[in-house]
């Protein structure tokens, strides 16, 4: 596909989109969003990229392999999952920050975990569609 | 005593960094593990001695009763002493046995792992750690008795092995259970002062026939004897370890110690003598027959562990002692002949009785280590065995006066039996003239024939000092089987007396009968063709059965096709869905509950059913993939409109990925072609337009079920007060239900991970074509 209105439409909308995944990511707490579709959006963004440039060049873009975020937002996870541990609590109480962090708003464990959620998702679902797209491509 | 157990596996995990050194010169020192540890458990003989017992106790799940609590008991020391003890000489010789094996540091991985596993077992002092380490024995047996994996009978034998052990300790598990919840605890100690509550529960039946059957299988009594001659497949130091104090005694091991809590009953004595006496006559018969070393000692070790479930059954005084006795006895000089056996087949390469003769002249301290421990188990006067036998009669002859006779006789014909078992195994290879062949045999390493000429000398040693043996070790055995403290004076010399008559009967009548039954391959050919009515056949017809059953069950339910598990898996919930409905009465709906139609939602069903049809009518892969994904924007819709704006975001992400993957594949699809016919599409449509039905009427259903609110009340409340945070649903899933997310992103990594690794891997094999 070699539309110049889609690559040039992509090239403003992935980082909005971008921005709009982790400010679902961040609201999440309080109002609709979370990790969950953060890491959905996120992952449209790349795609929709890779449809106007193609997979090699969103690849390229990325530098890394997607299949290396699942462990990274995994390792986030059981983390915060674990941390109370650490200061007496059982595993997955919530531990908050006092101060709220302007922009961000409260900090906490399960923000972290919420983190992870979003790193999962998009490995996830990068490396499953990456992987069939470069193969079928191939062939 | 925690480490005790513990040193073995932590050893046996250490050994996968660091097991090239067991290939060096250097690698006997792993075998001082078993010494340290045998050192350290002889200096509980006295203390045990004299009546003491050691606990150790350590919380691990106590949610479920389950803790790691230990006891030392003189039955408990006994069985500790034969693993180091004996292990400890096992360790030493397959150093020298295995010598430039190339995977000596695998061997013993395995067989330090199975030490813990029968070091933990024998001093479990609670049900359910018995039975893990119990299930840990069946499974480093196996890895030993399948050792050489590149033989298909070896491989077999390991299956057989575990297939019978693991399958006793499913039985064995369900009986714990059982007992456990009646008694109300799991702790050992505890449950033999709840004796009576557990024998007068009407389940308790049930809970013996399922211990014993544990027992019975892991100690291959008739009639799950067969996987013992097959584990013969293992390492001869493997089958001296398990065959002589290890793993088939854990069966023996497991009826003494559930004695006081289970025994004392008529259920208990005949259905244990039974099996014992049955075992303890066909296995002594068979091992006349065969011509394989290992096979002679392989059935007569089954036999002596039918003599010692027929005396823990018969369950009295004399008879516990007798086979507290015999399970040294019987230790002792079993793995001796089976280091014996190991020996010759090193140095000869072959262990077939017609050809083995003379050996004396060329293995001379191996014979006189096979004469003694020969002597031994036939229970010639001043050899250990001998009191082990004397205790045997004695024990049938102060049996129930209705049954006694039975019992001597059937004691004596065994016990003739086993002589000539032992003279075959012990004496024949080094008798007669040392064929032509064997001329240039020479000695083998010192490691491998000083252990098994010291365990034949300490049956020789502990034959002349009966006494010691009877105030140290088997003395407080006893006592902790029949939960009681006895003294008990074991004597070389009884005076003349029926016992002593018995005995000269049994070991002159048993070398006549090793000295006219030759064994040949003609007779072992002739007992083979009863093969077809013993037991492993028609297990092994049984197997064979399940199998074909499962491969036809798997071809009809797995098919490989999609649809037809979607076919399935909707028909299965079709039909319980309906019957749930079928017994919820006639449904009634109350209109005036249901709210108002809006001009929005018709518009949207409107779409959507459109959007169905369209999906289902048209010919072209790309319409269908756009139309379904139609469908799902229009539930998107459904949700937004009835407030769930997160199921609403996540379901239309969802859907327009979807989308993608599926143009992504069906680029790759042949253009769309009709495969249904007619009555295909008629039956698919009336599946389909059912479950719909039946999940409308769950929906109205539910409606009409007056509706608990407990639980969203909860999560409403709390959500801020808790978790600090205002919408519910992601509260709930990194909060409240945190877990479940935990392992929901695992499921995806996994699942990213198979699709990764699917493509790549046939990618890869598409190149090497």
């Amino acid at each position: 596909m070699n539309s110049t209105i889609l690559q040039t439409a992509t090239r403003y909308l992935l980082p909005i989109l971008l921005l709009f995944s982790v400010f679902l990511l961040l609201r999440g707490h309080y109002y609709p969003g979370g990790g969950f579709v953060g890491g959905l959006v996120a992952s449209i963004a790349f795609v929709l990229h890779s449809f106007a440039f193609g997979p090699q060049n969103t690849m390229k873009l990325i530098q890394y392999k997607p299949l290396s975020l699942i462990p990274i937002g995994l390792g986030i996870a059981a983390v915060s999952m674990f941390l109370p541990t650490f200061f007496g609590y059982p595993v997955m109480t919530g531990l908050w920050l006092e101060e709220k962090i302007p922009v961000i708003g409260m900090i906490g464990t399960a923000l972290f975990f919420d983190l992870g959620v979003y790193f999962v998702v998009i490995g996830v679902v990068l490396t499953i569609l990456f992987t069939i797209a470069l193969n079928t491509e191939e062939e | 005593m925690l480490f005790t157990v513990l040193s073995g596996l932590i050893t046996s995990s250490l050994i996968v960094p660091f097991g090239r050194f067991l290939k060096t010169k250097w690698g006997f020192i792993l075998a001082f593990l078993p010494v340290l540890l045998f050192l350290y458990f002889t200096k509980f003989v006295i203390p045990i001695g004299q009546g003491s017992y050691f606990v150790q106790s350590t919380t691990w799940v106590p949610s479920l009763g389950i803790n790691l609590d230990f006891k030392l008991d003189g039955l408990s020391l006994l069985f500790a002493l034969l693993i180091t003890g004996i292990g400890a000489c096992i360790f030493f010789y397959a150093n020298a046995y295995l010598k430039g094996h190339r995977y000596i540091d695998r061997f013993f991985g395995y067989l330090c792992l199975f030490m813990s596993a029968m070091l933990g077992l024998v001093l479990s002092d609670n049900m359910l750690l018995l039975f893990i380490f119990w299930e840990l024995t069946s499974i480093s047996s196996f890895f030993l008795i399948g050792f050489n994996n590149d033989q298909e009978d070896s491989r077999k034998s390991a299956m057989t092995a575990l297939s019978i052990t693991g399958l006793g300790g499913f039985f064995l598990l369900a009986g714990f259970v059982l007992m456990g919840n009646i008694a109300g605890t799991y702790n050992i100690s505890e449950l033999v002062d709840k004796v009576s509550l557990i024998q007068q529960h009407p389940l308790f039946p049930l809970i013996f026939g399922l211990v014993a059957l544990g027992a019975i299988t892991k100690s291959a009594q008739f009639p799950f004897h067969f996987w013992l001659p097959g584990a013969m497949k293992a390492p001869t130091p493997v089958s001296a370890y398990l065959h002589s104090a290890t793993m088939v005694k854990a069966g023996i091991y497991l009826l003494a110690r559930f004695s006081p809590i289970l025994g004392g009953n008529p259920i208990w004595m005949y259905s244990l003598m039974i099996i014992g006496g049955i075992t303890m006559l066909y296995a002594a018969f068979h091992s006349l027959f065969r011509t394989d070393l290992k096979g002679v000692l392989a059935y007569s070790t089954i036999s002596a562990l039918g003599i010692l479930v027929f005396l823990l059954g018969l369950g009295s005084k004399e008879a516990v002692i007798a086979a507290s006795v015999f399970i040294l006895v019987h230790a002792l000089y079993k793995a001796a002949l089976f280091l014996i056996t190991g020996i010759i087949d090193h140095e000869t390469g072959t262990r077939d009785l017609t050809v083995l003769q003379g050996l004396r002249k060329v293995l001379m301290p191996v014979a006189i280590a096979g004469f003694l421990a020969a002597l031994s188990s036939a229970g010639v006067p001043l050899t250990f065995g001998f009191i082990g036998k004397d205790l045997i009669y004695e024990a049938t002859l102060h049996a129930a006066p209705n049954v006694f006779l039975y019992l001597t006789i059937a004691a004596v014909a065994t016990n003739i039996l086993l002589v000539s078992a032992g003279f075959m195994a012990g004496i024949k290879p080094f008798m007669g003239k040392l064929p032509e062949q064997f001329d240039h045999i020479h000695l083998p390493y010192k490691s491998m024939w000083i252990p098994p000429l010291l365990l034949a000398i300490l049956g020789v040693i502990f034959g002349c000092i009966p006494g010691f043996v009877g105030n140290w070790i088997a003395g407080p055995t006893a006592n902790s089987i029949l939960a009681q403290q006895e003294v008990f004076h074991l004597k070389i010399w009884h005076g003349f007396n029926l016992i002593l008559l018995l005995s000269t009967i049994t070991i002159v009548v048993g070398t006549l009968v090793f000295i006219s039954n030759t064994p040949s391959h003609k007779k072992l050919a002739w007992i083979t063709t009863f093969e077809k009515i013993s037991p492993a056949y028609i297990l092994n017809v049984c197997a064979r059965e399940i199998e074909l059953f499962s491969a036809f069950f798997t071809a009809k339910m797995h098919n490989g096709y999609l649809r037809s598990y979607l076919l399935k898996i909707i028909l299965f919930a079709e039909l319980l869905i309906g019957y749930q409905l079928y017994l919820g009465g006639p449904l009634h709906i109350k209109w005036d509950t249901l709210s108002p139609v809006s001009f929005y939602e018709v518009t949207t069903v409107c779409i959507l059913v459109g959007a169905i049809v369209l999906t289902i009518r048209t010919s072209s892969r790309l319409t269908a993939v756009v139309a379904t994904s139609v469908v799902g924007y229009a539930i998107c819709l459904i949700f937004v409109f009835y407030s769930a704006p997160d199921l609403a975001m996540t379901q239309f992400t969802i859907d327009t990925l979807t989308v993608v993957l599926f143009v992504l594949v069906l680029f790759k699809l042949p253009s769309f072609l009709n495969l249904a016919n007619r009555r295909t599409i008629i039956r698919d449509a009336a599946v389909a337009i059912i479950f719909g039905i039946l999940l409308s009427m769950v929906a109205l259903r539910v409606l009409h079920e007056p509706t608990t609110t407990d639980i969203s009340d909860f999560y409403g409340d709390y959500a801020y007060v808790l978790a600090k945070g205002k919408n519910v649903v992601n509260v709930l899933l990194v909060d409240f239900r945190g877990f479940d997310t935990m392992f929901e992103i695992v499921v995806l990594s996994i699942a990213a991970l198979g699709v990764y690794s699917l493509l790549k891997l046939r990618l890869k094999s598409s190149d090497k074509e």
